[in-house]
């Protein structure tokens, strides 16, 4: 024990030794959750249209300000040809065009079904959708004030309503802080963990002063469990700091346990932190594991659900989720902090990492050979 | 003219001996790509909703079976009681629990008029905007469908819609471009930068310096391999992108490689600049990895377009090159636009390369410690 604790504090002096890392640790997580967490939104503020009305009735004028009064839409330009309107759909300065065409609001007024073209950047598909979606809306209301104005014109029986009442809970007004914070905290915990420490023990070998540890009678997993320590406390510090400045800044609630959050953490640390040891054992250069680790952590942090939901995966890819620490960790994360799950609700979470942890760090101390 | 060769020489030897590297030079991209394509993706399909039924007639059950067997929404509970909705969210597996009041289906035929209301599990935004639409949707229809009026006649206004660059709506005309971008700055900046500290912490780096190559040449001959490899690599992704995903390169695909190599250079000197300011490799791959990774990933409109952002982080993402590379590239591949529409962004990454350079210069040092 005592052999584990001299070398625990030889890593930390390691760590510290280099200025840059030993500021960074702390630093470089923290201004990222700050400058990071208020820019992620999926939320759609304002979609930039181009009119081309070549009606000028007064209908086509209502369709307009109809338009202009929702707060989505932003009037960029308006336009008479049809060319002009599709070069700045090129050149990126809208990104819906609203065709009129002339005899729009006869055929309204004449009780015909008037028609409108809509041209929509797609390129990024789930914008589009949702700017169709808006502009339907925006489109029911018109019809609605015009069927209401006009009853007699075009009379309709109305048909039996159902009236939806949407209520979101955990999050009445689905701020995307607090959903995003919890993830990227994640993932610069993991970030800095994973990388650190493996490139720790590469480093020792790369330079050769693993042999003067393997030398010793310092057995192997008293090695192994020297150098995952010291990035365990630092991570779960880091987490501590940044849970702190998010009340501070965000407001983030905070439902849950905060001891269960911290021990859910300290288990994934121990996944990671074995896996990223793991990886180091046969990687003979600080460069090699750098490109395992990028190629890991990308996957990783893209599979976890932090920003596209799990279930929109393909079965198999769900199935490969099963031994991904960092989607049991945005789960728990998101689940304890903004909804106060509690250690029942996540028990099969917290085992599946306990083992997953159990298998990383077993094969990491079989893995490491004291004889080079 | 022959040292600089030999010396571009040594700096293949050195990456081909180490085979690993290679493979994964190579195969992360194709890797990722291929996640991407399959993986990612933010459309509803199989998401959980829970049934509170307390009036259990006709309409809620028709209700609820359009709903299950429309392929988005999976049935995971009938509940029982109000409080069982917060047990069951609380779980994690439900996105959303819809709750039909008593007597749902005879207020709803005797005063022509019901109410019922979707809770969605708020802590995931954009799940739960999506799912509380779709069920909207699928309510509205069955409501329809019911009362047996068409779905055109309430609507006096038929709108046609026109996708533009994108009819069918796939997510991969998003992501390729990103990747590539992600993928070209994450790698040129981490090797050369790792290649130049790695000289420097072995102390082979003085070697260099009092062999008869001027720094400029040892520069040069450490990047140029490099320069090679990515462009092998973004020919690699293109091809990938076009063989597995059908996506074209629309534009002209000349423009486009240039455009690439333009955008490898200015990365490759990213590099450099990041080697002349640390010491241990370790510094490196901290800076390029755990410093640029996210930032790349979440401020150059990759995933989250910069539009939606406050205005603050308009201005912030400009200083990142990877921005400017991701409408280049959105331009050429699926718009199929021209020069004439890229030239800002083009003179933006060629200044970026030109002031990187520059720096890297400035601190240089030709002697040691």
């Amino acid at each position: 024990m005592r052999t584990i604790f001299y070398l625990i504090r030889k890593e930390f002096i390691q760590i510290f030794r280099n200025k840059f890392i030993g500021r960074a640790i702390f630093a470089v997580p923290i201004v990222q959750m700050l400058i990071l967490v208020p820019a992620v939104t999926f939320e759609i503020k304002n979609v930039d249209v181009c009119i081309i009305d070549n009606d000028l009735t007064p209908e086509s004028r209502g369709l307009i300000s109809q338009l202009e009064g929702s707060t989505f839409f932003k009037l960029k330009s308006a336009t008479f040809s049809e060319e002009e309107a599709n070069t700045l759909l090129h050149k990126g300065k809208c990104d819906l065009i609203l065709h009129i065409p002339a005899g729009f609001g006869k055929d309204l007024v004449s009780g015909y079904t008037g028609k409108i073209m809509a041209s929509i950047n797609a390129i990024n598909a789930s914008t589009a959708q949702l700017t169709w979606a808006y502009l339907n809306g925006v489109l029911r209301d018109y019809n609605f004030n015009i069927i209401t104005e006009n009853i007699n014109i075009n009379p309709i029986k109305p048909g039996n309503q159902i009236q939806i009442i949407n209520r979101y809970w955990y999050n009445e007004m689905l701020n995307y802080k607090y959903y995003m914070l919890p993830g990227i905290l994640g993932i610069l915990v993991t970030a800095i963990g994973f990388l650190l420490a493996g490139l720790n023990l590469v480093r020792e070998k790369e330079i050769g002063t693993i042999e003067q540890i393997n030398v010793t009678p310092v057995r192997k997993h008293q090695f192994i469990i020297a150098k995952m320590v010291p990035f365990l406390i630092i991570g779960l510090i880091d987490l501590a700091a940044g849970m702190v400045l998010g009340k501070l800044a965000f407001n983030i609630p905070f439902e849950g346990s905060i001891a269960l959050l911290f021990l859910c953490s300290a288990i994934f640390l121990a996944a990671v932190l074995g896996l990223a040891l793991f990886i180091s054992t046969f990687s003979g250069t600080q460069q090699q594991f750098m490109f395992i680790a990028f190629f890991f952590m990308i996957i990783f942090i893209l599979m976890s659900g932090i920003f596209t939901p799990l279930e929109s995966m393909p079965g198999w890819a769900q199935k490969l989720d099963i031994i991904n620490p960092v989607a049991y960790l945005m789960r728990i994360n998101r689940m304890v902090m903004l909804k106060g799950s509690t250690i029942h609700d996540i028990s099969r979470d917290i085992y599946s990492l306990i083992i997953i942890a159990i298998i990383f760090v077993i094969l990491a101390v079989r893995r490491y050979r004291k004889t080079a | 003219m022959k040292r600089f060769l030999g010396f571009v020489k040594k700096e293949f030897l050195h990456i081909f001996r180490d085979y690993r590297t290679l493979i994964i030079l190579f195969g992360i991209p194709a890797a990722q790509i291929l996640l991407f394509g399959y993986v990612v993706s933010t459309d509803i399909k199989n998401a959980g909703v829970a049934f509170l039924d307390l009036s259990k007639d006709e309409i809620t059950q028709k209700i609820s079976d359009n709903i299950c067997s429309s392929g988005f929404f999976n049935r995971t509970d009938n509940l029982l009681a109000y409080n069982d909705i917060d047990k069951i969210l609380k779980k994690g597996k439900t996105k959303a629990v819809i709750v039909f009041p008593k007597n749902f289906g005879g207020d709803l035929i005797n005063e022509g008029k019901a109410i019922l209301s979707i809770i969605a599990d708020g802590s995931e935004p954009n799940t739960a905007t999506l799912v509380t639409n779709y069920l909207t949707a699928i309510i509205t229809d069955a409501n329809r469908e019911m009362t047996g009026l068409s779905p055109g006649i309430t609507s006096i206004i038929q709108p046609e819609v026109k996708m533009f660059y994108n009819p069918a709506l796939k997510g991969h005309f998003m992501f390729v471009p990103g990747v590539i971008t992600l993928i070209l700055i994450l790698i040129c900046a981490l090797m050369t930068s790792v290649t130049i500290t790695r000289e420097k912490e072995f102390g082979t780096m003085e070697v260099l310096l009092v062999s008869p190559l001027r720094p400029v040449q040892i520069i040069l001959g450490k990047v140029m391999p490099y320069f090679i490899l990515s462009f092998i690599n973004v020919i690699l992704i293109l091809l990938l992108s076009w063989l597995v995903f059908g996506l074209p390169v629309k534009g002209s695909i000349i423009l486009l490689l240039g455009e690439s190599m333009l955008y490898i250079l200015m990365s490759l000197s990213l590099g450099i600049l990041i080697s002349t300011v640390s010491s241990t490799m370790q510094q490196a791959i901290f800076i390029s990895l755990v410093g640029m990774m996210l930032p790349t990933i979440l401020l150059s409109g990759f995933i989250f377009p910069i539009e939606n952002m406050p205005q603050i982080y308009n201005w912030i993402s400009s200083v990142l090159p990877p921005r400017y590379f991701i409408v280049i590239i959105k331009n050429i591949m699926i718009k199929g636009t021209g020069f004439m529409y890229i030239w800002k962004e083009t003179l933006i990454l060629t200044v970026m390369a030109a002031v990187f350079i520059g720096l890297s210069i400035r601190n240089f040092r030709i002697r040691l410690g």
